[in-house]
Parts: structure tokens; C-alpha cells; sequence
């Protein structure tokens, strides 16, 4: 009888008991805080201090105008047409490799073989590489070597589209594996081949997953700059491409350039540039996001 | 009761006809071409490998092993040449250890307050900044690094020496916030795998939300924190831009971050902008040391795969 | 979530308005289109459309003045496409003597060596002396011990024997003072590495490895402004685009200091880094009408150029030899 009386629990108890406990938990939420604060506090310190400094420039002349030597009329208007190129074409040679190879290796390929192993294996490794490691490749085979494409639109999309793939297969791919088996199941059990499956009702499913993944790995194409620096992108170019086989730039090392003009009126431009750059990729994870949320119900 | 009529049935052919047959061819063609495609990502590790390979074996025949490891002194594009490669592995290691000092730290207390701590709307309005935040060109993180991070922070407050216009640490720095986003993603991912069993048992036993969320799910997350880390290190080993616009291209091998240093990719980009000449020694090097650069990062993948299958905790 | 859709949209929206809005204060009217300071008048081109590439490459400090002709001469014959790459006066020539380019920009004369290789391929170098330049060492404003180096000091500072071993101002000269040395300059691809190690090192690309070299010489003027100790050696257009950010010294070359300027270049005081800068065309190139059009366009309008691009301008001496030689061309 005592026992149970002395075992008698109060409410009280069940909260945190010493105060050691209480101080490290406020601590652990300060740091939790602070983490926080940095991350967010670096975002937002970088995205003023661009508008800031960019201000002056930031204006339609700014899209409008050519690159030019005199920085009060400089533009960037062959880098956004550069870029609109570049990543164009990436994504046309991209996204139907990249989830061609994805459809392959989610819906054809016997996992336990042991070549789908490797390939597996392999894309996992091609999307940590660094991407300056894909611009030697291009100066080696794409530029030079091999095909002599020269430093010229198709060889940045070639080797941009290198860059992206391992990321479009595996976003692919995530999307698929969305896609619920009764969905194939019922399909085959109908009597349809696995390709009219995949065709009539795994991909359409999937399709604005795909959108999603490949939009993202795209907007990434935009925004590299590395691999393109081996490949002459860093070129004074005052003209739209004109084909396959044109010079070119692209924003990101119109940027770069503006870093590297002696001229001090140049870092206002590419504060600039940087915001304009900014707001293109904003839009494009916009849409995006936008699309994912959209249909993500769809399939519950 | 039945009775069995002696009927032999023909066996029944199951081999396609017609209609079916040119379905299944449909198929076959489809189903090359992908597998095509997916071969084709094979190609390119083989073409990278060969890329980097034949060239960096011509520059071995060129320059000794001995010298590439042996020597401190790297200045490939000089004349007297020096080819030891040491300085810009150091260089490498200085911004990457920085990068990582920031981005562990902040990216793991962004991962956990978002998976532990905040509510779901919080969270809602957090993530679409850290996306921003992941998206952000590496260029524009240099423009930063070089004009707000390296005058405002560093050279104000670095107490070794003088800190010059560019330094080793502010290109850390900014790269440590490039990674913090996948840090923290790739980490909060693991953390909400965690089943909400293993939690409310760790609540069940009068654990604070403190204490649940270091002592029951980051254990039982490890697995995929470790994967974050190391994959979100070899970002960093590899990141050339910033550390091009912000470290300087000067070689220095020493204890001192506030001084300016070239990493292995901050090199590779410095040597392609001013174009060597085909088949030159120095164009060589970018090859040399594109592979070794390829190689650690190759290791460093499969470590990480290793690790991710060694702890990973399946449930269910 | 669909909060978070529209809040990313309306910050898009919020962007987008305020771009398309306001303006900042630049001026709306600066058009692409370069005809107003520049002079049209004399050098116009014939009737004819001309159309074609023209691929220039080379020095990083001839290129201010080339990508401004560059820029004058598309807006009159928009029909021809001029790109211009800077890969340093070595890397340029590279390029120019296998037939990649059609111009080379180059802050030194081109080498015996140079001149065979581009021979062995059949490419023949007309060369042009396109302006003048001081090559200038410049140091922070902070420094307020010295305005003036002699050769000797230049040496000291940039011997390859000094690497490693030449940290500080006082060991230049006694009485400087105890300042850590933060050296920038050109690249070994650069014909003003070229130029500069020359002259100052006795020989051609002579130079300690322990500085900061860069193709960009933003970096050598960012870098020197933003440390007390430094010092860097550049083109003189960079230094007077960037007044109050760096100082130029003065340079005695035996015949006592000599401040670098348009004046001391052409007069010849400025030793021993006085120089002309080149551009070197290949005669193929030179026959195509757009390629000769714009050798001409450039000869006609050099002064304003020169001086859009704040570069020394050619001695009338100098002027008249360019003229006469794109004559003879153009007749022969």
C-alpha cells in the first residue's frame, strides 16, 4: 500500500526536470536559431547588397544594349540571347536523353543485372564530378579533337547537356518511381505491352514530375559557369547567335567579365546582370514548383 | 460425375502474331533506343576518363611523378616551370575545410529545426528561400565574396597578417554558404525518414524535443547526414568559380587562410581562360591535374555510397 | 502548398514590377546604337553591305582599344560580326599562326619563333603599331614612402632570385618602411609579362613565381588597391580608368623620374617602359573587303578612339608609316 502511494507521479514531473536540461535546450534552440540566421541572413545580405549596388543600371537598357567597351551603354543583351540559346538547345538534347535513359533503367532494365548496376552506379558518380571536369572534356573532344565544333554555341550546349544529364535521369527516374505500380499492373493485366504501359499511362502520369526535374536541372544549365570558361565563352561578343556554329556568351560569364572589367562603372553592371540572372531562375523554379504543387495531388 | 472426353488438345502456339507482333516490335525499338540512352551515360565516364587520361599521361612522360609529388613549388605556366602539385591540394584542403566548418554546423541546425522544431507552414515559407539560396550562380557568389565578404569581413577582422584583396578564407566562406542548402536538404530528407514511432517512444520517455531530435533521430539518420556531408564536400573540393574570383590565383602553400591560394579547379579555370597553347606543358597540366581532381572526387563518391549502405537504417 | 507557390509568384510579380517600373536614374535613351560620339564622319565605309567575321585575339591590355573599334565599326556595318577573345599576347599569337584568328593583339612585337611557326603555316603577319603605352607600376594610395622606384629597385622587387626571400618594402630600400610586399602583375600569357620582365629582369619572362598573376588586370588594379602593401604593373589606360583607386610611380630609368604619361611615352623620356602595342593582321585576312574596311576604319579614326579607350595616341610619325602602309596594301 505505502508503495503505491510513494509511487504516486505528478504532473510536474513529466516536464524537463533540472534545469541543466532546461539551459541546454534553450541553447540547442539558439544555435538552432543562429544556424537559421546565417543562411537566411546571407541570402538576404546578398540579394541587397545586388539590388544595391546595381540599381543605377538596372533598367531596360540594360537588356537591351550589346556589351560594349564604354560602360555607361553597356548591356547584356547577347549574353540573355547566348543563354537563351545555349540552354535552349541543352535541354532539347538533354531531357529526351536524360529521360529516355531514365524510362530504360526504371521500367525495362532487370535491376539485378549486372550492366543496369553499373549504369546505375555510374550516373550517381557523373552528378558529383565537378563541372569543370565536363569543360575539359570539351575542350579535349568537343572544341578540339574529336569533333572541332570550335568555341561555338553547339559545343557549350554539348557539353552543358553532359552536365545536366546525370541530374535529369535521376529526377527522372524519382518521378517515375511516383507513379504507383497499380497503375502497371493494371495496364498489363488489360494486355498491353510494358512500352504501351509506359506510353499511355506511366508517362503521362509522371510527366509533371519530369517537368519539375527537368525545369530545375535546366535553370541549373543556366547558372553554370565553369565549364564554359575553358571553352571560350568569356569572348566580347556584341551580336545575337546566329546558329549552331556562332560565338557566343552567356550571362553568367557576361557577369564574369563584368567582375573582370579594370573600369570600376562596371561593377554596378554586374551587380546588375546578377540580378537579372537571379530573377530569370527564380522564374523558371517557379514554374517549376508551381507545376509540382499543382499535380502533386493528382496521384494521392 | 464427369466424364473425361479423350480430347488431346493442340498445344497452343504462343508465339505473337499480326497485330501483336508489330506491338511487340514497337516495343524492342523503343525499348534500344532508351537502353541506348542509358548506355550513353557509360560513354561518358568512359570519354571523361579518356579525356583526362591520355593527356595527363603525356604530361607524366613530360614531368616526373616525383616532381608532381615531391615538389612544393607549382608554378606550370613560368619559366623555370615547377610542377609540384602540393600548394593548390593545400588550397583545395584550406577552402574545403573552411566551407565545411561553416556549412556543417549551420546546415545541420537548419535541418533539424526544420524537421524537428518548425511548424509546418514555418517550414512552408523557410524552404523556398533555402531553394533560392541552393540556386544562386556560383559567379554571383564571387561577385559577393570578392567585393562584400573579403573587404567587409575578412580583411576587418582576420588577425594573421594582411589579409589581402583576395584570400583563401573569404573563398571558404562563400563556399561554405553554396553547400549549406544541400547540407541542409539532403540532411532533413534523412531526418523525416525517420518514422514517427521512433520519436513519440523517445517523447514516450520524457525526452525533451532536444533530446529526441539529437539522441534518437540523428543516430537514426547518420547514415544520410554522412551522405549529405560528403557529398556536399566534394562540391566544395570542386567549386571553381568563387574560388577563382576570390582566393587569387597565387599558389601558396602555408598555415595561413587570409592569404590568396589557387585549388586544383580554381587552377583548371585559370589556366583555360588564358588558353594555353595546344599541347604545351602547361596545357597539359590542366589534364593532370583534371584527373586527380576527378579522382578524389570518384573516391569520395563511392566512400559515401559505402557509408549510406553500411548504416543505413531500413525500417519497416 | 499553395501558400508557398503564390508567395514565390508574388515576389517574382514584386520583381518583375519594380524592374519594368522605376529605372534606377541611367539613362533610357542609351541605345545599342554607338553613332552618336562616335566619328562617322571621316572612314565611312563604302556603299556596299560589307558582311563577314572578323576574329580578333590577344593582349588583355590592347583589347580596351580594339573591342571599342570593334564596337564603332558594327554599328556602321552591322552586317559584319567582330568577336574578340583576350587569351594574352602568347595565347593570341598561338591562335593567329595556326589560321584560328584573323587579328592578333599583342603588347610586344611578335618573336622570331612566332613569326616561323606562323610561316610554316602558311600565314603571313602584317604588322600594325596601333598605339602607345606606358607601362606603368602602380601602388596603393596608402603608400606615402615612395613615388618613384629606379630600375634597380624594380629589380630587386621582381627577380626571380627575390622569391621567397623579398617580403617587405625595406628590404627594397632602407628607407622604406617595414610593410609586407604584395606583388600582381600579368601572366606569363601577357605581352606586358613579356615586355615588363624584359626590361626590368634582362630577360624575357624572367620573373619570381610568387606574385599574384591574373590575364585580368581588374585583378591587378583591385588587388593593389585593396592592401597597402602592394604594388602591380600594368597597361597606362588601365591606371588613368582608375584614378584615386591606385597611384602610378614614377620610374627612373638613369635619367631620373620620369612620371608615366601621353607626353613622356611619345617623347621618349619614359624609359625604360615606354612602348608602341600592336595588332598584327594576316594578309589573307587583310584582302577580304570587311577585314581591310575596318584596318582602315581603325587608321582613320584612331585619335578618337585612342582617346575614347584612354590610350596614347600615335606620334604623327607613327600615323603617317600606318597610313602608308595600308595604302601600299590596298594598292599592291
Amino acid at each position: 500500500m505505502t508503495d503505491l502511494a510513494q509511487r504516486q507521479v505528478t504532473a510536474t514531473d513529466l516536464r524537463a526536470s533540472s534545469p541543466r536540461r532546461k539551459l541546454f535546450d534553450a541553447l540547442f534552440k539558439l544555435f538552432l536559431w543562429v544556424s537559421l540566421g546565417v543562411a537566411l541572413g546571407t541570402l538576404v545580405t546578398l540579394l541587397v547588397d545586388l539590388i544595391a549596388e546595381g540599381w543605377e543600371r538596372l533598367n531596360s537598357a540594360l537588356v537591351v544594349n550589346m556589351p560594349s567597351a564604354r560602360p555607361e551603354r553597356a548591356g547584356i543583351q547577347s549574353a540573355i540571347m547566348g543563354s537563351l540559346w545555349v540552354v535552349g538547345l541543352t535541354a532539347l538534347i538533354s531531357i529526351p536523353t536524360g529521360v529516355g535513359a531514365a524510362i530504360y533503367l526504371e521500367e525495362f532494365a532487370k535491376k539485378d543485372r549486372w550492366y543496369n548496376r553499373i549504369i546505375e552506379l555510374n550516373i550517381q558518380n557523373l552528378a558529383s564530378v565537378p563541372s569543370v571536369v565536363y569543360g575539359i572534356l570539351g575542350l579535349a573532344f568537343i572544341a578540339r579533337g574529336f569533333l572541332s565544333f570550335g568555341f561555338t554555341v553547339i559545343t557549350a550546349a554539348l557539353i552543358l547537356t553532359l552536365v545536366v544529364l546525370p541530374t535529369v535521369v535521376i529526377a527522372s527516374r524519382e518521378a517515375l518511381r511516383a507513379v504507383p505500380n497499380s497503375l502497371r499492373d493494371g495496364s498489363l493485366a488489360l494486355g498491353a505491352t510494358e512500352w504501351e504501359t509506359v506510353y499511355k499511362q506511366v508517362l503521362p502520369a509522371a510527366v509533371p514530375g519530369i517537368a519539375t526535374g527537368t525545369i530545375l536541372s535546366t535553370s541549373r544549365a543556366l547558372g553554370e559557369s565553369a565549364p564554359l570558361l575553358l571553352v571560350g565563352a568569356l569572348t566580347f561578343v556584341t551580336f545575337n547567335p546566329e546558329g549552331l556554329d556562332s560565338s557566343y556568351t552567356v550571362l553568367p560569364l557576361a557577369i564574369f567579365r563584368f567582375i573582370s572589367e579594370a573600369r570600376i562603372e562596371f561593377r554596378p553592371l554586374a551587380a546588375a546582370a546578377s540580378v537579372v540572372l537571379l530573377i530569370i531562375l527564380l522564374g523558371m523554379n517557379s514554374i517549376a514548383i508551381f507545376l509540382r504543387n499543382r499535380f502533386e495531388k493528382k496521384l494521392r | 460425375m464427369v466424364t473425361k472426353t479423350n480430347t488431346t488438345l493442340a498445344p497452343v502456339s504462343l508465339k505473337a502474331t499480326g497485330a501483336t507482333r508489330r506491338r511487340l516490335y514497337v516495343q524492342a525499338l523503343f525499348k534500344g533506343i532508351f537502353g541506348l540512352a542509358a548506355f550513353l551515360t557509360v560513354g561518358v565516364t568512359v570519354l571523361i576518363v579518356l579525356s583526362l587520361l591520355v593527356p595527363a599521361l603525356r604530361f607524366f612522360s613530360q614531368v616526373s611523378l616525383g616532381e608532381f609529388f615531391g615538389s612544393t613549388r607549382w608554378a606550370p605556366l613560368f619559366e623555370p616551370p615547377g610542377f609540384g602539385v602540393w600548394p593548390i591540394i593545400a588550397g583545395t584542403a584550406w577552402t574545403t575545410a573552411i566551407a565545411l566548418v561553416v556549412a556543417i554546423p549551420c546546415g545541420l541546425g537548419v535541418a533539424v529545426y526544420l524537421s524537428e522544431y518548425a511548424h509546418r507552414r514555418v517550414r512552408a515559407i523557410i524552404k523556398p528561400f533555402l531553394e533560392i539560396l541552393a540556386g544562386i550562380p556560383t559567379v554571383v557568389l564571387g561577385f559577393f565574396g570578392l567585393y562584400l565578404v573579403n573587404p567587409e569581413i575578412v580583411q576587418r577582422f582576420w588577425p594573421i597578417g594582411t589579409v589581402s584583396t583576395f584570400s583563401g578564407l573569404a573563398a571558404g566562406l562563400v563556399v561554405g554558404i553554396m553547400i549549406v542548402p544541400t547540407v541542409a536538404s539532403l540532411s532533413e530528407d534523412a531526418m523525416t525518414a525517420v518514422p514517427r514511432g521512433l520519436r513519440e517512444g523517445g517523447f514516450a520517455l520524457g525526452g525533451t524535443r532536444r533530446e529526441v531530435a539529437t539522441k534518437v533521430v540523428f543516430p537514426a539518420a547518420i547514415s544520410g547526414i554522412v551522405a549529405a556531408i560528403v557529398l556536399a564536400g566534394s562540391r566544395a573540393i570542386g567549386e571553381t568559380t568563387i574560388v577563382l574570383l576570390v582566393a587569387g590565383s597565387r599558389p601558396t602553400f602555408g598555415w595561413n587562410p587570409g592569404e590568396q591560394m589557387q585549388s586544383m579547379a580554381s587552377f583548371i579555370g585559370f589556366a583555360g581562360i588564358g588558353d594555353q597553347p595546344t599541347g604545351s606543358t602547361g596545357y597539359l597540366t590542366i589534364f593532370a591535374v583534371g584527373l586527380l581532381l576527378f579522382v578524389i572526387t570518384f573516391v569520395l563518391n563511392i566512400i559515401s555510397i559505402r557509408i549510406v549502405r553500411r548504416f543505413r537504417e531500413v525500417y519497416e | 502548398m499553395k501558400s508557398r507557390t503564390i508567395r514565390l509568384l508574388a515576389l517574382l510579380g514584386a520583381l518583375a514590377l519594380v524592374l519594368a517600373a522605376c529605372g534606377g536614374g541611367a539613362d533610357d535613351s542609351t541605345t545599342s546604337s554607338a553613332a552618336e560620339d562616335a566619328t562617322t564622319a571621316a572612314g565611312e565605309a563604302g556603299g556596299g553591305e560589307l558582311e563577314g567575321d572578323i576574329v580578333i585575339d590577344g593582349s588583355s591590355t590592347v583589347t580596351p582599344l580594339i573591342t571599342v573599334a570593334a564596337e564603332d565599326f558594327q554599328a556602321e556595318n552591322p552586317a559584319v560580326r567582330v568577336t574578340v577573345a583576350t587569351s594574352g599576347t602568347g595565347g593570341g599569337f598561338e591562335k593567329f599562326c595556326v589560321g584560328e584568328t584573323d587579328v592578333s593583339m599583342a603588347s610586344r612585337p611578335i618573336s622570331e619563333e612566332e613569326t616561323s611557326t606562323c610561316e610554316s603555316n602558311a600565314i603571313e603577319p602584317v604588322e600594325f603599331i596601333v598605339a602607345n603605352d606606358a607601362l606603368s607600376v602602380i601602388v596603393n594610395p596608402g603608400n606615402d614612402w615612395t613615388t618613384c622606384l629606379t630600375v634597380d629597385h624594380l629589380n630587386t622587387m621582381w627577380s626571380p632570385d627575390s622569391e621567397g626571400t623579398v617580403t617587405n618594402w625595406n628590404q627594397i630600400d632602407p628607407s622604406f618602411p617595414d610593410q609586407a610586399l604584395a606583388l600582381f602583375g600579368a601572366g606569363s600569357d601577357s605581352g606586358t609579362f613579356d615586355y615588363f620582365t624584359d626590361e626590368i629582369n634582362g630577360e624575357e619572362g624572367a620573373i619570381r613565381t610568387d606574385y599574384n598573376p591574373s590575364e585580368d588586370d581588374n585583378v591587378t588594379i583591385v588587388g593593389v588597391e585593396g592592401d597597402v602593401g602592394a604594388v602591380g604593373f600594368l597597361g597606362l589606360s588601365y591606371v588613368l580608368e582608375n584614378e584615386g583607386r591606385i597611384i602610378p610611380l614614377g620610374v627612373d630609368g638613369g635619367g631620373g623620374c620620369v612620371a608615366p604619361s601621353a607626353e613622356t611615352v611619345i617623347d621618349g623620356t619614359y624609359v625604360p617602359l615606354g612602348r608602341p602595342l600592336f595588332v598584327y593582321f594576316k594578309a589573307e585576312s587583310l584582302a577580304r573587303p570587311e577585314v581591310g574596311a575596318f584596318a582602315q576604319y581603325y587608321a582613320d579614326n584612331q585619335e578618337s578612339i585612342t582617346e575614347t579607350a584612354l590610350f596614347i595616341p600615335l606620334s604623327e610619325e607613327q600615323s603617317a608609316q600606318q597610313q602608308a602602309e595600308l595604302d601600299a596594301i590596298a594598292s599592291g
